[in-house]
């Protein structure tokens, strides 16, 4: 449908030809687009009747409705109505600016207008999305659009900033996602810091044993990139770091970080570990924490037989030299390097950076906040974690499957989803742990010939060569019982057996089974710290707590914050497959920020009307970017137009109304005001 | 017994919307069947359908299988399920409702005390404002065949033995505000199809 | 702390009599004497609920607002009573049309409920009012090599866990630890007893009752402890019955309030102890031999 002004002499035509010009220029002439976006918007807006009437404003010489204004057609009309009617404004009512402002000012940049005499109405998110009447959200969607195309006829002509690109690249968190992350754009040519809060690379995955469907060892596909990291000259690998400060912007980011002190000087020590065998604790005495708590350790100790860097460390709050200053430090004897220092500390440095990827992965879930299965209290209940670690051949048993008394189990039973799907704890599904699940049961079955029983609520196994392994652990005769675990039992009299209480829905009958080891499939869940560290990185969370994708198909490694990327589980539950795509992903993402060589920023800067200015210096300390001085000479304020990011409380806060800024000048908010209030 | 088939036509889905409409319990329209309620029944193993079953039923609207279920009797009101359960179905409120209607529309074995022991129970709290257990007890067995007194006389004894058997007759002083206000509550509207 | 006004409940002048008599006593030798609720009625419990919704609510909430009148919070023992009260309590505040019509009912004899009156069980006021190391200091008579299984039912952990865990209740171990005797390891502490199903059909009831009663045995308790008069009655009274169909040796039911009362040097006699069908007498007085 089509409505002009000017040109049509069809009944909507308003007659008045033209908006008023401003400050002597031409004529404004005004294009309305309205979008459908398929039904998205037309189903709850009236999209012929907000044209009609976008038709029938000042200023406007033609309004158009059309099914997706973003399609290469869309975005033809825009284009070629400028050159056939002499368009110099230009309003699109559609989605969100975050996802398509790009798209339209490009159009009005390709009909030959400065791209920023354009305007974009929102009336899906804000109005068909949210509202069910559509003879409101109709009413609605006009108002947007009559405040939109009276604030177009004041915009100007703005050219966008263009700042060069730091090529190097901040990646948070060495697991698999950061370290393939690293090792991609390493190999590519860039820089790469790679920071980890542990002492040792790895993450989750050097903890696995074997990993599915296909069974191969973990450690085996792992260690080599571990030690790749750490040889490679492009990266600068730094453990028991964590970041505390993100200044700056995209291209550009000024990350401080904190290094805690490991007691040893890392370019010294060789992973020798005399120290270890000199500690005056002659046995472990502490719960190694990369055995799940399974074995026990020293004070002075290597995180694990794989750990990059193969560097010990010492931990303050069980060292007796740091809780007495007495001990006879047979470690330091016993050091021919001479690389324990127990006056380390810690260490503050910043670390200049165009492109920051974060991959600070998933915790699991404590078990002990579903205490009816007993987690805690009974000895012979364990989590997945736990017992990866018993599977595993450089775990606390050799990689032989028995109970905390040594014993072989008979029977073993395998509770899914403990802490997902539950409303409770977490809602989601945590993805991975079907799968694993099964795998447990495989491999349970294979070093023990134990009964095994999967209770499961629903098998979830796509994804390549998962169904097919599913059948295969079934085909070796595990018991797969549909149905939940409600109770767990440790009888009076038995040496520690289990009776578990769940309903066999298939069947339609509760059972009562006995196990010797119940292992608890616990869920993936955001790390305790996700919303503390999304403050600091400015990036936002899901109301589940995993970190948000820009766009949960089109563009799944980006955040809203610019040259912030995610890699891995810190965004939601996935194998290692999916984790290791993604951090590909997300590297080439930065690589393709890096590539272009500069920034086009928003031209939407503040500045200060000299003449009006009388340096009364209110506005300085109140600008978050420090982007404005102070000129001693003239007696005024100036703003670093390279720092500033448009923020607008300088804007805001002058007294004597002397500072403007790009895109937000006092007449185009006070006509978009007037403009969404002149409802009739 | 009824043959295992049921065509649409045994379906009401007037009751489907009825049970789905109780307070919380649109949250059946979500259940994903894994067993916790039934699991965790201290009663299961002597119903005919599980709790589980029991709210699929009823979500799918085969009103004469729900009503009809001794399950529903069964429940001590216990509250394992509600706790339990990881959609927050509130199982033991749908469990009452299922009786109060059952009650209404006196769809149950003729013979099962227990909605004869609710029926009692309401009469002396009504009248009297407390309930006697004694008299209480004894209306039951009257009502439900005298036959089953012969088995409580030992555990009759007992309690006159022990000083806890009362033959008094508990009542409040304000007999006559009790029924006033019962009476100005009005009815529930909840059961009326 | 709040004022309390007792609401003893039907079964506490009838079959759970030494409840009532143990809980004043203990109450009066803490140097807090419990007054009645006056001219309170029956909460309804679970067979009203299962008639008339609106009658129900109606119904325990008249105690509310006699409470209210009196400014005070209600002593809640037995745990049916409590579930109500607390569960219509809950009830009024969120639903619109249920807290109308009742308080239309309550308007029509006089009464009002502003809806600040708690339900409050014994186990909560002495573990958190009185608190656990007043009561040690009030023993007299330290129940040294009673071996006891906590058994707190149903209804007062579910569905809301007010002032205990769901899964591990704690309150009444700490009071009964407090005594000197010894709790020991009862995973059925929450599990049902089965409540009025082992009159109406005992076949079905019986069975919960003696599991519970097994698995006390099992764990080495002398007696087992409860803190509501339905679970007494059917642990206590129906054990007979229960030991005709299972393999069992007899284990006394005694209130926890008769074991506190014990320990603070009341006599049996007041607190009711030889009310017991299972009698208690020869365990404590093997203990106390055992003791001296």
């Amino acid at each position: 449908m089509l409505r002009e002004n000017g040109f049509g002499s069809g009944p909507t035509s308003g007659g008045k030809t033209n908006g008023a010009p401003v400050n002597g220029d031409p004529p404004i002439r005004i294009g309305v687009y309205v979008c459908h976006c398929g039904t998205n918007i037309a189903r709850t807006v009236d999209v012929e009747r907000v044209t009609e009437k976008a038709g029938e404003l000042p200023g406007v010489t033609i309004a158009r409705d059309y099914k997706y204004m973003c399609s290469d057609p869309g975005q033809e009309l825009i284009k070629e109505d400028i050159e056939e009617l002499g368009l110099n404004r230009i309003v699109v009512a559609s989605c969100s600016p975050n996802l398509h402002e790009g798209t339209f000012r490009g159009a009005t940049a390709a009909g030959g207008l400065n791209p920023f005499f354009f305007q974009m109405v929102n009336i899906r998110e804000h109005a068909s999305w949210v509202h069910e009447d559509r003879e409101s959200a109709t009413d609605k969607a006009i108002d947007l659009v009559r405040a939109a195309v009276r604030r177009v006829h004041h915009h100007k002509a703005l050219e966008t900033r263009r700042v060069p690109i730091k090529p190097e690249v901040l990646v948070v968190g060495g697991g698999i996602a950061g370290i393939s992350a690293a090792l991609t754009l390493a190999d590519g040519g860039k820089h790469v810091y790679l920071i980890e809060r542990e002492a040792s690379i790895g993450g989750h995955m050097a903890q696995f044993d074997k990993t599915f469907p296909t069974l191969d060892c973990a450690a085996c596909i792992l260690t080599p990139k571990m030690t790749q990291v750490r040889n490679h000259p492009n990266i600068t690998l730094m453990t028991m770091t964590e970041v505390v400060k993100v200044d700056g912007f995209v291209g550009s980011y000024e990350v401080t970080v904190k290094h805690r002190p490991r007691f040893i000087d890392v370019s010294l020590c060789v992973g020798c570990q005399q120290c270890i065998d000199a500690c005056v604790y002659k046995r472990g005495k502490f719960e190694d924490e990369f055995d799940a708590g399974l074995s026990m350790r020293k004070p002075i100790y290597l995180p694990n037989a794989q750990a990059v860097p193969q560097v010990v460390l010492i931990d303050p709050e069980q060292c007796i030299q740091f809780s007495s200053g007495k001990c006879k430090q047979t470690c330091v004897e016993a050091c021919d390097r001479d690389a324990i220092f127990f006056d380390q500390e810690e260490r503050i440095e910043t670390l200049d950076v165009g492109a920051i990827i974060m991959a600070t992965g998933f915790q699991t879930f404590d078990a002990r906040r579903s205490p009816h299965y007993g987690y805690g209290i009974y000895p012979n209940v364990y989590t997945a974690l736990e017992v990866e670690r018993l599977v595993n051949a450089s775990g606390p048993t050799g990689g032989e499957i028995v109970l905390r008394d040594g014993e072989k189990p008979t029977a073993v039973g395998i509770v899914h989803c403990v802490g997902s799907r539950n409303q409770k704890s977490n809602p989601w599904c945590s993805k991975v742990c079907c799968m694993y699940s099964l795998k447990l049961a495989h491999l349970i079955k294979e070093k023990t010939d134990a009964e095994v029983y999967n209770f499961y609520i629903d098998m979830r196994t796509p994804g390549k060569g998962f169904e097919e392994f599913y059948q295969r652990v079934a085909s070796e005769g595990t018991h797969l019982i549909r149905g939940k675990v409600a109770s767990v039992y440790q009888q009076a009299d038995g040496d520690g057996e289990l009776l578990v209480d769940v309903e066999d829905t298939l069947a339609g009958m509760v059972r009562r089974i006995p196990v010797d080891m119940l292992v608890l499939a616990v869920g993936l869940e955001p790390r305790y710290d996700a919303e503390e560290v999304r403050r600091t990185f400015n990036i936002t969370c899901s109301g589940d707590g995993w970190f948000m994708e820009r766009h949960p198909k089109l563009a799944p490694v980006d955040t809203f914050t610019d040259g912030v990327y995610l890699a891995g589980c810190c965004q939601g539950p996935k194998d290692i497959p999916e984790t290791v795509a993604q951090a590909g992903a997300a590297a080439g993402q930065a690589l393709a920020l890096i590539g272009r060589g500069y920034m086009e920023l928003e031209p939407n800067t503040a500045q200060v009307i000299a003449e009006d200015c009388s340096g009364c210096k209110t506005c300085i300390p109140l600008c978050p970017y420090q982007a404005i001085l102070h000129d001693d000479a003239e007696n005024r304020a100036e703003i670093n137009e390279v720092l500033c990011k448009g923020c607008g409380v300088c804007v805001a806060a002058c007294p004597s109304g002397s500072i403007v800024q790009n895109l937000f000048e006092d007449t185009e908010i006070y006509e978009e005001i007037e403009g969404v209030l002149a409802y009739a | 017994m009824r043959p295992n088939i049921r065509t649409e036509a045994d379906r009401s889905p007037e009751f489907a919307r009825w049970i789905t409409s109780l307070p919380g319990a649109e949250k059946i329209r979500e259940c994903m069947h894994c067993g916790l309620c039934s699991a965790s029944c201290p009663l299961f193993a002597y119903m005919d359908y599980s709790p589980r079953q029991l709210m699929h039923l009823g979500r799918e609207g085969f009103r004469d299988d729900v009503l009809g279920s001794f399950t529903i009797w069964l429940c001590t009101s216990c509250y394992q399920c509600t706790v339990e359960c990881p959609r927050q179905i509130p199982v033991t409120e749908i469990m009452y409702a299922l009786k109060r209607r059952a009650i209404e529309e006196k769809v149950y074995t003729p013979h099962l005390p227990i909605p004869v022991l609710a029926r009692e129970f309401r009469r002396m709290v009504t009248d009297r404002g407390r309930i006697s257990e004694s008299w209480l007890v004894m209306k039951l067995l009257l009502k439900t065949g005298v036959h089953r007194m012969f088995g409580m006389v030992g555990l009759g004894w007992d309690l006159v033995r022990t000083g806890r058997f009362s033959l008094r007759k508990e009542t409040i002083r304000d007999r006559g505000d009790l029924a006033r206000m019962l009476e100005a509550v009005g009815s529930d509207a909840e059961a009326v199809s | 702390m709040k004022k309390l006004a007792y609401y003893p409940g039907c079964s506490l002048s009838g079959t759970g009599r030494a409840y009532d008599e143990s809980l004043r006593a203990v109450f009066a030798a803490l140097g807090e004497p419990l007054e009645e609720l006056d001219d309170w009625n029956c909460c309804g419990a679970t067979s009203y609920m299962s008639i008339d919704k609106g009658k129900a609510y109606a119904l325990a909430s008249r105690n509310l607002a006699l409470a209210e009148r009196e400014d005070a919070d209600l002593l809640t023992p037995c745990n049916a009573c409590y579930l109500v009260l607390e569960k219509t309590r809950r009830h009024l505040a969120e639903s619109a049309e249920m807290g109308g019509r009742v308080r239309h009912a309550l308007d029509a004899v006089g009464l009002g409920y502003a809806g600040v009156v708690r339900a409050r069980h014994p186990l909560e006021v002495l573990t958190q009012d009185i608190g656990v190391e007043r009561l040690k200091e009030a023993v007299k008579e330290p129940l040294k090599g009673l071996k006891i299984a906590p058994y707190y039912g149903c209804q007062i952990v579910r569905p809301y866990a007010t002032f205990d865990d769901q899964y591990h209740p704690q309150t009444m171990d700490q009071l009964l630890k407090a005594t000197g005797a010894k709790v020991v390891e009862y995973p059925f502490k929450t599990r049902c007893c089965g409540a009025s199903q082992t009159g109406t059909l005992p076949e079905v009831g019986l069975h919960l009752v003696y599991r519970l009663l097994n698995e006390a045995k099992a764990r080495g308790a002398d007696v087992l402890a409860v803190i509501c008069s339905l679970c007494h009655f059917n642990l206590d009274v129906y054990q007979s019955k229960v030991r005709r169909e299972y393999d069992l040796e007899p284990i006394p039911i005694l209130y926890f309030s008769q074991i506190l009362g014990l320990a603070l040097g009341v006599p049996a006699k007041k607190l009711g102890i030889d009310r017991c069908v299972v009698s208690a007498t020869p365990v404590l007085e093997r203990r106390a031999a055992h003791a001296a």
